[in-house]
């Protein structure tokens, strides 16, 4: 390739300023050892930071570095992956941990990598555009001597005055936008700055993105609230379920608005192979904005999220919460609730647990506490199957497991609602002295042993939707930047920049010899496409004359006569 | 529960229309296998022609250098050809000067009809494919893009509209048909054996217009980034046949019947490029169509979810190859691997992640 740089300079030599500046693309510097001292030593590591190769690298080093976090579990994306894979990689997770790769994206190394390629891009950026405005502020450059030794050439002789033919040439340029103007003894003739502008928009573009998407993390706030239908909400930090927010992010941020689910509703395939699979999922909820705005209401579906304020409500996730009614040893009724369970898979077999902490007294009257495991599934396949065998309410069954004691609640320890702690919880046995169990279906009630009460499953099996609550402002600057990209990229891919000379001096014998030249950034058939046709226009005002006797035409020469 | 609805919603799932479909990709897949055995025809009747003139030019170079520039004279078109100026071409000086190939057929004229029949044949295979994808789509209701086998056969038909869409623009591609039509039954024999998903409705998270949007382009760029791959490879094959005949190597006989009918490596190279860099814009723009669905589908725009993150590094490997191109140091051979590279990407995005990782993009069937 050494071969092809030295011809390349010696091209360029010989175009003179005519092949300059055609593009402001930064010249490749030969690699010179930096002088001494700290001044020195800067100036080499930013003109190697700013220059095309090592920007180069660091391109390929952000798609090596994005690659370990599609391939390792993030906790950005799911926190129990991470913890299942700690737990089953003993060795190599601290490994991981030290080196980030549980939050590859979030890393110092990742960041590190982006951070120099944008410092690398703006120090590319800020030279180019100053060179783009000097170009055009100034005029396109002379033709350089020998127009023949140009990619695209074409001559003829003309009995027309060369100051008329340059005129007509120069309203010919003028009228196809090009950039043109007399510089000597021809036109000197410019297009296609709209690469230059679109390729300098695209970079600029990029870091509008990175800044919006940077400022969005930093500004963001996501988080869960799972709600029973009938349940309300409304927007304030104790309100959720589980809450994130990026560093810079206030409270007061929290547009005001509150919403309440009434109805969920999901359907799936009932026949063929993809028995089961989800079709739709809607949640109707009325919403108000704001303090004290009107009422209205509106349906949330999977890529329908409720707009509200600058927040978003997504519908994430769905399960059933049936009504169970707890009744102690005197058959008072001490506890009547919807117990959201937690869905296993995606027949939605659920688990939870009812925990009932006050009120309960058990058949003697003393105060105890309830603890019951649930299982519920909402299509029961009979027999001894464990697992719901589709997720909608064809058949279902809640299987219970109750035990009594001390939930540990008042223990000071923050604990889940979906988990039974049993270190100071005792089973109900059965006559048999196994721990006691039993399914319900709706409308039936389960007497737990020894009188110490019942439980009911309610007929009415309510359903749970769980709604994300996002607020990430700049999302409209990273979509500008996102599109400004889009059409910088198409300009500066498309559009080919490109010079024209038009050249006319009297000859020896008195006819007018016209040259004409093309050239562009890089060796395309349009160049020569564009040039056959601007002649063809310039000949029809300045028509070819006889060529004179002498002249042999040579395949390439300058001289070569109008075809005729 | 609305359970009338669901089992309307399951009855729509046409069974009929689905197994026209899978009929109509079967005889696709038997039309482009007649067409591959014509265009084998057409390349072994072509070996029989002994056009050099890559050889001829590369070895008559030596005297030629010395003397003036080499110039091809090409008239400037148009009906007014008498009357127009004629405009010389001259190359840039150190690219090699190398004539493009005649094509499969070599100059033959046997071969010639072979290649003209496997052409014929193709358009053929190509409409009753598509009409399969169609009557797939026409037995879910929906664009027939929501698995890995619908986006197979989709990723086809699209290929292969692309290279046909060339020919008929007149573009130098019949080389590719070939090796375009051999990856093709590749590609649906995979698609009919390991990927196939009984036709079905989508689930919800696919219901949007942003489908249309977002995996037809999908397809469409993966099927350009493959074409311009195959000319890509063909590069790196002839630009090293040349070089050795260059540095006066004797390339063996296979590989000269072979490269000597395919066009010169520069003309392989800018192909190559072209066709990347067309379709770069539109890649950036599925990247983004996706954010803005993830946008509403997810929460978030970007979710560095494994699809979302392998688009990404593909992005950013095209675009170091574009970079690459116009880096002194880097461009020909470099640039032309970083090309196999960013397609290599593109390609493990596609079956990688959806086989081996999962993520949101883990959607019904593979």
């Amino acid at each position: 390739m050494s071969t092809t740089e030295t011809d390349k300079g010696s091209e360029q030599e010989e175009l003179g300023a005519a092949g300059s500046q055609l593009s402001t693309a930064p010249q490749e510097e030969t690699v010179s050892l930096p002088g001494l001292g700290v001044i020195g030593w800067a100036r080499w590591f930013w003109r190697q930071l700013t220059s095309m190769r090592v920007a180069l690298l660091l391109l390929l080093l952000l798609s090596l570095g994005a690659i370990p976090g599609s391939l390792i579990p993030q906790t950005g994306a799911d926190v129990t992956k991470v913890d299942d894979f700690r737990a089953a990689h003993t060795t190599l997770a601290p490994v991981y941990d030290r080196l980030g790769l549980f939050h590859v994206y979030s890393s110092v190394w990742f960041s590190a990598i982006y951070i120099l390629l944008f410092v690398s891009l703006i120090g590319c950026i800020v030279p180019r555009t100053w060179q783009f405005v000097g170009q055009l502020r100034g005029r396109p450059p002379g033709a350089p001597r020998r127009l023949d030794r140009l990619p695209a050439y074409t001559t003829w002789r003309t009995e027309a005055e060369p100051e008329r033919v340059r005129e007509a040439a120069l309203t010919l340029m003028r009228k196809r936008r090009f950039r043109a103007h007399v510089a000597g003894d021809a036109v000197a003739a410019e297009k296609g700055y709209v690469r230059e502008l679109g390729n300098l928009i695209f970079h600029i573009a990029l870091i509008v993105l990175l800044v919006a998407f940077a400022s969005g993390q930093m500004y963001k706030s996501d988080g869960t609230k799972l709600m029973v239908e009938g349940d309300g909400f409304s927007n304030a930090l104790p309100m959720y379920d589980d809450f994130k927010s990026g560093s810079l992010f206030t409270t007061d941020d929290l547009s005001p608005f509150s919403f309440g689910l009434k109805d969920f509703n999901g359907t799936y395939e009932l026949t063929g192979p993809n028995r089961g699979t989800p079709r739709t999922y809607q949640a109707k909820v009325n919403y108000s904005e704001g303090a004290d705005g009107t009422d209205r209401t509106t349906t949330i579906k999977v890529n329908e999220p409720l707009k509200i304020g600058d927040a978003k409500v997504y519908l994430v996730s769905h399960g059933y919460a049936p009504v169970i009614t707890v009744r102690d040893g005197k058959g008072k009724v001490v506890y009547q609730d919807a117990v959201p369970l937690l869905p296993l898979d995606g027949n939605v077999t659920s688990q939870g647990v009812i925990k009932v902490m006050d009120g309960y007294r058990d058949a003697r009257g003393k105060k105890d506490q309830l603890g019951v495991r649930a299982f519920f599934l909402p299509t029961f396949g009979g027999g001894a199957s464990v697992l719901s065998q589709f997720p909608a309410l064809l058949n279902p069954v809640l299987n219970l497991e109750p035990y009594h004691g001390d939930l540990g609640v008042n223990s000071g320890i923050p604990q889940s609602v979906y988990q039974l702690d049993k270190t100071h919880m005792k089973g109900f046995k059965d006559t048999k002295g196994q721990q006691f169990r039993g399914n319900l279906k709706p409308g039936q009630t389960l007497k737990l042993p020894d009188g110490a009460g019942s439980i009911t499953l309610e007929k009415d099996i309510k359903e749970w939707a769980g709604f994300e609550i996002v607020q990430e402002p700049g999302g409209t600057w990273a979509l500008l930047g996102a599109f400004g990209a889009i059409f910088g990229l198409a300009a500066s891919l498309f559009i080919q920049r490109r010079r024209v000379w038009v050249r006319a001096v009297r000859g020896a014998d008195g006819v007018t010899v016209v040259e004409m030249a093309g050239l562009g950034r890089s060796e395309s058939a349009k160049v020569p496409e564009e040039l056959g046709d601007l002649a063809a226009t310039l000949y029809d005002q300045a028509p070819g004359a006889p060529d004179p006797d002498d002249s042999t035409p040579s395949p390439a020469g300058p001289a070569e006569g109008a075809e005729k | 529960m609305t359970l009338a609805a669901a089992t309307e919603l399951a009855a729509a799932t046409n069974e009929h229309l689905a197994s026209i479909s899978n009929t109509l990709i079967y005889s696709s897949m038997a039309v482009y296998t007649l067409a591959f055995f014509a265009y084998i025809a057409e390349w072994l009747f072509g070996s029989r022609s002994k056009v050099g003139r890559t050889a001829a030019a590369l070895t008559a170079g030596a005297e030629r250098k010395a003397g003036a520039p080499a110039v091809t004279v090409k008239s400037a078109g148009g009906t007014a050809v008498l009357e127009r100026p004629k405009v010389v071409v001259r190359s840039a000086s150190g690219s090699r000067d190398v004539p493009d190939g005649p094509g499969a057929h070599g100059g033959d004229e046997q071969g010639d009809m072979y290649g003209r029949i496997a052409i014929s044949l193709t358009v053929l295979a190509f409409l009753v494919e598509l009409a399969g994808v169609g009557a797939r789509a026409a037995s879910v209701e929906r664009a027939p893009w929501g698995n890995m086998y619908e986006f197979n056969i989709t990723f086809s038909t699209v290929a292969v509209g692309v290279y046909l869409a060339l020919l008929a623009l007149r573009k130098n591609v019949r080389w590719l048909g070939l090796f375009l039509v051999t990856t093709v039954l590749l590609d649906l024999g995979l698609a009919v054996t390991v990927l196939y998903t009984a036709s079905d409705q989508l689930v919800p998270a696919l219901h949007s217009y942003w489908l249309y949007i977002h995996v037809s382009t999908a397809i469409f760029c993966g099927a350009v980034f493959y074409v311009g791959a195959v000319a890509t490879i063909l590069y790196l094959f002839k630009d090293s046949y040349e070089s050795k005949l260059e540095s006066g190597g004797k390339p063996g006989g296979f590989a000269r019947s072979v490269l000597e009918r395919l066009p010169a490596s520069a003309s392989l190279d800018k192909f190559a490029y072209r066709v990347n860099a067309a379709v770069f814009p539109l890649w950036t723009f599925t990247i983004i169509a996706g954010a803005i669905w993830a946008g509403d589908a997810w929460g978030r725009y970007w979710n560095w979810d494994p699809k979302e993150t392998w688009s990404f590094i593909t992005w950013v490997a095209y675009a170091c190859y574009l970079h690459a191109r116009a880096t002194a140091g880097w461009k020909g051979r470099k640039a032309a691997y970083l090309a196999l590279i960013a397609f290599g990407c593109w390609l493990f995005n596609y079956y990688g992640v959806n086989i081996f990782v999962t993520g949101k993009h883990s959607y019904a069937g593979v």
